[in-house]
């Protein structure tokens, strides 16, 4: 257990101090670590998980931190109270870089935010982080969140048409995500999904 | 220090949705009731923990506690920011722990999920408009995309790269100045 959760602190610990561009861009770096690389849970579960911090108070890269860290404990046969310091750890250590960041080099940054190595860097990164996001969208396209055409069609189907409406919702309606996200569950249950 | 505590856990609890909804609670608590930073340095701030790694609302806040009250201000105030999620969350998730076989539980994610998949594509419209993508650098999110989809290559040595080879380029292109 020692080692999952040594591998659970330096894991988030990573994301927060190369997670660049906002909660939705760290759940890339989450889904890469947590799911590629430790298969830590399920595509499914990180889904899950997504739908939760979207949906729950707080900014979503601490409240996926603090999910994904009592999923992992819980997921590899620990009792939920270790589940809880493994929530705890992930949440500290995705603050933790932040933190000595601010405390060691908040001044420079105020004073050379504009310089041109510095806007240099980021004319690479900000392109990156949109491919991060796109490359996080495209994953989560997988036959546990939406079945398939041969495993199961009615729900293939029907996952394809909530996909359709929750985007048009958001982009055109302009529906807040929560709404979006519970008119999806309760067309769950009543299409039996 | 109780007062950066209370301001903080308000901020975490009141905000649904990420980071960039808090901005305009924070401007309300920060600015026009505490009266702690102006509304320009506000702006200054956020600029800066826009570009700083990490949790946006988090940054803001260990930035506004390092000004009132120095380590320990931005100590109380990241754990402020962050506490209504971590009690929110850990509720929840040992919760659903008990429901998780339920069948209409299982059919209300399973709605879900596709939705969620529309909700984070979403923002990469959005985030590209801000990222000034244009037909001349497509070819970096499309790559660092294909990448990490069909090649599996970690995200966090995507940002490395794509960091360093920002740098690389603007070196470049400043050898290339000097030498015409």
């Amino acid at each position: 257990m020692i080692t999952l959760l040594l591998q659970l602190f330096w894991t988030f610990f990573l994301i927060g101090l190369f997670g660049f561009g906002g909660g939705y861009a760290m759940l890339s770096l989450i889904q890469g670590e947590v799911v590629e690389h430790y298969h830590w849970m399920t595509m499914g579960q990180f889904t899950d998980i997504v739908a939760i911090s979207q949906s729950t108070p707080g900014p979503i890269g601490i409240n996926s931190a603090t999910y994904v860290g009592y999923t992992a404990l819980v997921n590899a046969g620990y009792e939920p109270c270790w589940g809880i310091l493994g929530s705890f750890l992930a949440t500290f250590a995705v603050v933790l870089p932040s933190f000595i960041l601010m405390l060691m080099i908040s001044k420079l940054l105020m004073k050379y935010r504009n310089h041109p190595i510095v806007e240099n860097v980021f004319s690479g990164l900000r392109p990156a982080v949109v491919g991060l996001l796109l490359a996080a969208s495209l994953l989560l396209m997988n036959s546990e969140n939406f079945s398939s055409m041969s495993d199961n069609p009615w729900r293939y189907c029907i996952s394809l048409f909530l996909f359709c409406f929750a985007f048009i919702a958001q982009k055109v309606y302009r529906l807040g995500p929560i709404l979006i996200i519970l008119l999806c569950g309760v067309a769950g249950i009543v299409l039996g999904l | 220090m109780f007062e950066l505590f209370k301001t903080f856990f308000q901020i975490g609890l009141f905000t649904i949705g990420g980071g960039y909804a808090m901005i305009p609670l924070i401007e309300q608590k920060v600015v026009d009731e505490k009266a702690w930073v102006s509304k320009e340095e506000l702006l200054d701030l956020i600029a800066v923990a826009q570009s700083c790694p990490g949790v946006f609302a988090v940054n803001i806040s260990i930035f506004i506690g390092l000004k009132r009250m120095g380590g320990r201000g931005a100590l109380v105030s990241a754990i402020g920011t962050c506490l209504p999620s971590f009690i929110c969350i850990l509720a929840i998730a040992l919760v659903f722990q008990q429901f998780r076989e339920n069948v209409y539980v299982e059919h209300f994610f399973r709605g879900i999920r596709p939705a969620v998949v529309a909700l984070i594509l979403l923002p990469v419209f959005r985030m590209a408009k801000s990222a000034k993508i244009t037909r001349y650098n497509v070819w970096i999110p499309i790559i660092s995309a294909f990448l990490i989809w069909k090649l599996g290559v970690s995200p966090i040595f995507i940002v490395l790269a794509a960091g360093i080879a920002g740098y690389a380029y603007g070196q470049y292109l400043k050898g290339d100045f000097l030498n015409s």
